[in-house]
């Protein structure tokens, strides 16, 4: 169905080719998925599939790509455009009018389908996707997950045999990504139509993949085969066949069930372990806030000379950085926040999880002071955010935000260096001095915009950083992230950590929850309906549960790590 | 089942149906109503029609608006006539007017200008009459902005450019995403400027604006290549092959119409080409039309559920129809009752006749379909 023959791809002004000898057919009717690290030009090699490389984006293609019989370089994207349907990474970006029904119209009507085919297809398309409901909506007022079956349907209107999807998971809460896939699936099974995929979050997809398409490094050649004997090579992988690779289990497992099967005997050599706890690390706050003023001595006390008691060691309450009580917010009509209390102490990792809109997002806003509480209050630091203005607030809290790009105004990371210095009153040189540190090798002459994700990320977090602030928020980090930009992540969140600093984290991954947070907040509705140690609240849950707690489950294991240090216990 | 006889039967069937996509009024019923009514403001001065107006249009508006994005302009229509009434009093005050009046209000000090600024006065005398005349111009102006924004709340504007002919529908498509780009920046703006509290910085002033302008602007391009790249994939722009005659035919029809429609326009104009000018526009349109027929022929595109013009559609344009007709008419026959008189100073009177054809405007909230939620919002309006 989709054949590349000696394909290379060259940007101009690029020093090397960003794919390069791409030799490979994918048969009709298979599900694809393309893995590999971030930069590898999956998207290159997805766009090559819909024409948009080199005819929209530019570049130079040599070699041959045919589609359905029609060759790219002679074909316009919109002359592919009743073969292939193609999804970008971001859904909003892929609108082109305003309602769902218009919208998922709007393929077919510029293939000049007649009216009544028209009708009937969007008709079915809107009950495969399970969309009817939805069908007069304006675009603008979807959620995330349903943004993302409306993007998917508007292209399977026009009956393409092939589909291309970048990241349709990315931004996704587990619940929504898991209605996107079985709707990818069924697409598969029941109308055979071909689905070649990019994703980085590979413990949500890979299971159901027919073939893997490994690109293992910029401009080496790609790997297609069956997933598990790719994912034994592939510098990429799940939690799952990481835990298979750990233990030498053959073939490797890529769902839970597999795992499951195999893990009987694990299970049992595990049995007189114990998971390590993950307790609070006693560490002091890092910065130097003024602490309460020592209490004065009484007047008894002064009397008789006596000195203050030194003071004591503080308690776990009088450690708090942040507390916010009975919280509520109002959007307009939307209670987006309803009765929040959460508490949160210097060195503690809280992981906010829930599904899209369920006020995660609104939270962190409401906690860096962006947001003020219509009900309820907020402390941090001792202070009120929202009334406190942003010049002092930023030395008690930072936050990055979804889009990290959004903090970076400058031309060049020196500048942007230079920016954080004086915003956070910082000694000159402290800012670039933490971007060496999560960043090394990145000059100073770049610009923000030619960072990858991860990189971006990782400057935002250092810009935050500089002013020290004791409580850092992240919303959202692992967007767009490849395992080994998660993995440099997550050290240096640990890090943080231990020195004293309170991270809020708001994602979807659960993974990422797994091996961070001390405690898990899950917020649905608005409101808070669990809130507990990672452990207890995670793994009896079957959204949330990282897949090594799947795997060992009733046994509280949470990540590989947790297992690979009790088997080398053992050893 | 029970059998209902004679009226029973009879009030269901008057009843507006809920709106769904199939009884969907055309857009462009809406707009030829809200037209008519700002033709009818246009038509007087007298405060009281005026108030009429926007009451009968903001009822309209309350009564049928869905919850969709763009039916959220009405508030922002009103707070421009709001604001185009003080900037209208401002200037009388400040820049004086040339109505002469008996009533002084205050006086202003006048700034002393050179003798080559003669007729040019900045400050001096305010009268009674000067204020209430700009104030009646002010509310003109703005019941006609309120009359433009009831339409803009209650017709999707992108299915009025669905109804442009088949040759020009590229360009509906590019305004519809061009104006889909309004609220997407105004949302980058919020979040640039929430960016910006996040590393400490204030939020106001120029400065701010100077340094979010850039970031808005380039996550405006990214989003338009972005989306012109999902159009392309989607097929936009696919066209038929044609016979190199018909193309050519095209081209010489649309340019020779609309050449014709120039020289057609410019005769009537001028003083001496009265006699070709008429003809000329007529054949120059004909041939513009006739070549944007044949141009649709290039197109392959189909149209999905175009709305019907049906009995309710027509109800709706023809209210706001014959309110314009019935105000035309009323003030060729009773001028003095729709523009009150400023010199000397009256009070307005209401007349009962042009009153009463404002209110045929009202029909619209009782024939068109009622969209689902509004009962929802009009609780909240």
């Amino acid at each position: 169905m989709i054949r590349f023959e000696q394909v290379s791809v060259r940007y101009d002004g690029a020093e090397r080719p960003t794919l390069s000898g791409v030799d490979l057919t994918i048969p009709e009717g298979e599900l694809v998925l393309a893995v590999g690290p971030s930069g590898v030009g999956k998207s290159t090699l997805l766009g090559a599939v819909s024409g948009l490389v080199p005819h929209f984006t530019g570049g130079v293609l040599s070699g041959r790509v045919v589609v359905g019989g029609r060759d790219t370089s002679t074909h316009k994207p919109r002359e592919l455009a009743d073969l292939v349907g193609t999804v970008g990474q971001d859904p909003l970006a892929h609108f082109v009018t305003d309602t769902v029904e218009d919208e998922l119209a709007y393929g077919m009507e510029s293939l000049g389908l007649a009216p009544d085919v028209m009708r009937r297809r969007v008709e079915e398309t809107l009950d495969l996707l399970g969309l009817a409901e939805l069908r007069d909506r304006p675009i603008a007022t979807l959620s995330g997950g349903q943004r993302q079956r409306v993007a998917i349907g508007s292209v399977l209107t026009p009956h393409p045999r092939v589909l291309v999807l970048d990241e349709p998971t990315s931004a996704l809460d587990p619940a929504a990504a898991e209605d996107v896939l079985a709707v990818l699936q069924r697409l598969v099974h029941d109308l055979g139509t071909t689905v070649l995929m990019a994703e980085h979050r590979l413990e949500r997809v890979v299971q159901y993949a027919d073939q893997v398409l490994l690109l293992p490094a910029p401009g080496a050649a790609p790997v297609l085969g069956a997933p598990a004997d790719v994912m034994a090579l592939s510098p990429v992988r799940p939690p799952v066949v990481d835990l298979g690779r750990l233990v030498g289990w053959d073939p490797l497992p890529l769902s839970v069930r597999d795992a499951r099967r195999r893990a009987v005997d694990l299970r049992e050599r595990l049995a007189d372990v114990d998971p390590p706890e993950r307790g609070i690390p006693a560490a002091a706050a890092p910065a130097p806030l003024p602490g309460p003023a020592a209490p004065r001595p009484g007047l008894l006390g002064r009397l008789l000379g006596r000195r203050p008691a030194p003071a004591p060691a503080p308690a776990p309450v009088a450690g708090v950085v942040t507390r916010a009580e009975g919280l509520g917010v109002r959007h307009g009509r939307v209670q987006a926040l309803r009765g929040v209390t959460l508490s949160v102490a210097p060195g503690e990792t809280v992981a906010l999880m829930g599904r899209n809109g369920a006020g995660k997002s609104t939270l962190l806003s409401t906690l860096v002071g962006t947001v003020r509480p219509s009900t309820g209050s907020v402390l941090v630091g001792g202070l009120q955010p929202s009334g406190t203005p942003p010049r002092d607030m930023v030395r008690r809290v930072g936050l990055v935000p979804q889009e990290p790009r959004d903090l970076l105004y400058a031309d060049t990371v020196a500048a942007e260096c230079a920016a954080a210095d004086s915003d956070a009153g910082a000694s000159e040189g402290s800012c670039r001095a933490l971007v060496s540190e999560l960043l090394p090798g990145v000059p100073d002459g770049v610009h923000p915009r030619d960072l990858s994700e991860g990189q971006r990320l990782a400057l935002a977090l250092a810009l935050v950083l500089t002013a020290r602030p004791p409580l850092l928020l992240l919303d959202e980090p692992t967007r767009g992230l490849d395992y080994a930009a998660k993995a440099r992540l997550v050290g240096v969140l640990r890090r943080l950590a231990a020195e004293g600093h309170a991270i809020v984290l708001a994602t979807h991954d659960v993974e990422l929850a797994a091996e961070l947070a001390d405690r898990v907040v899950i917020l649905a509705d608005g409101e808070v309906v669990a809130d507990g140690p990672t452990r207890q609240v995670v793994v009896s849950s079957p959204a949330f549960a990282p897949q090594t707690a799947k795997i060992l489950a009733p046994r509280q294991w949470l990540t590989v790590s947790q297992v690979r240090g009790a088997l080398e216990g053992l050893a | 089942m029970t059998r209902s006889t004679g009226p029973a039967r009879l009030r269901p069937a008057l009843r507006a149906p809920a709106a769904t996509r199939g009884n969907a009024l055309p857009a462009g019923a809406w707009w030829l109503w809200a037209l008519g009514l700002a033709t009818a403001a246009s038509r007087t001065t007298n405060p009281l029609l005026l108030g009429l107006l926007v009451g009968v249009a903001g009822y309209v508006v309350a009564a049928r608006r869905t919850d969709a994005p763009w039916a959220r302009s009405y508030g922002a229509f009103i707070k421009l006539g709001l604001f185009v009434v003080a900037v209208r009093l401002v200037f009388t005050v400040f820049l004086g007017s040339p109505l002469p009046g008996t009533h002084t209000l205050f006086t202003v000090p006048e700034v002393p200008l050179p003798d080559w600024a003669q007729g040019v006065r900045i400050g001096g005398r305010v009268t009674a009459e000067q204020v209430v005349f700009a104030l009646y111009e002010g509310a003109k102006l703005a019941t006609l902005l309120i009359c433009v924004g009831a339409a803009n709340s209650l017709a999707n504007p992108a299915r009025l450019l669905k109804s442009l002919p088949g040759a020009l529908y590229e360009v509906g498509v590019a305004v519809v995403v061009a104006m889909t780009f309004a609220p997407n920046m105004v949302a980058d703006v919020a979040r640039l400027r929430t960016a910006r509290r996040l590393r400490g910085r204030p939020t106001g002033g120029v400065r701010a604006v100077l340094q979010i302008g850039l970031p808005v602007l380039e996550g405006a391009l990214e989003r338009s290549v972005a989306v012109a790249a999902s159009m392309d994939a989607r097929g936009y722009g696919r066209t038929a092959q044609v016979p190199p005659a018909v193309r050519r035919t095209t081209h010489v029809l649309t340019l020779g119409g609309l050449l014709g429609v120039c020289a057609g326009t410019y005769g009537l104009l001028a003083a001496q080409g009265g006699v070709h000018g008429l003809p000329l526009l007529l054949a120059g349109l004909v041939a513009a039309g006739a070549g944007l027929r044949l141009g649709g022929r290039r197109t392959v595109r189909t149209r999905y559920r175009p709305d019907r013009w049906g009995l309710r559609a027509w109800l709706v344009a023809g209210s706001g129809a014959s309110v314009a007709v019935l105000m035309i008419w009323a003030g060729a026959a009773d001028p003095e009752a729709l523009r009150p008189g400023v010199l000397p100073l009256t009070a307005p009177v209401l007349p009962l006749w042009p009153a009463a054809a404002v209110l045929i405007g009202l029909l619209p909230a009782a024939v068109a379909p009622l969209p689902p939620s509004s009962s929802d919002s009009k609780e909240h309006a």
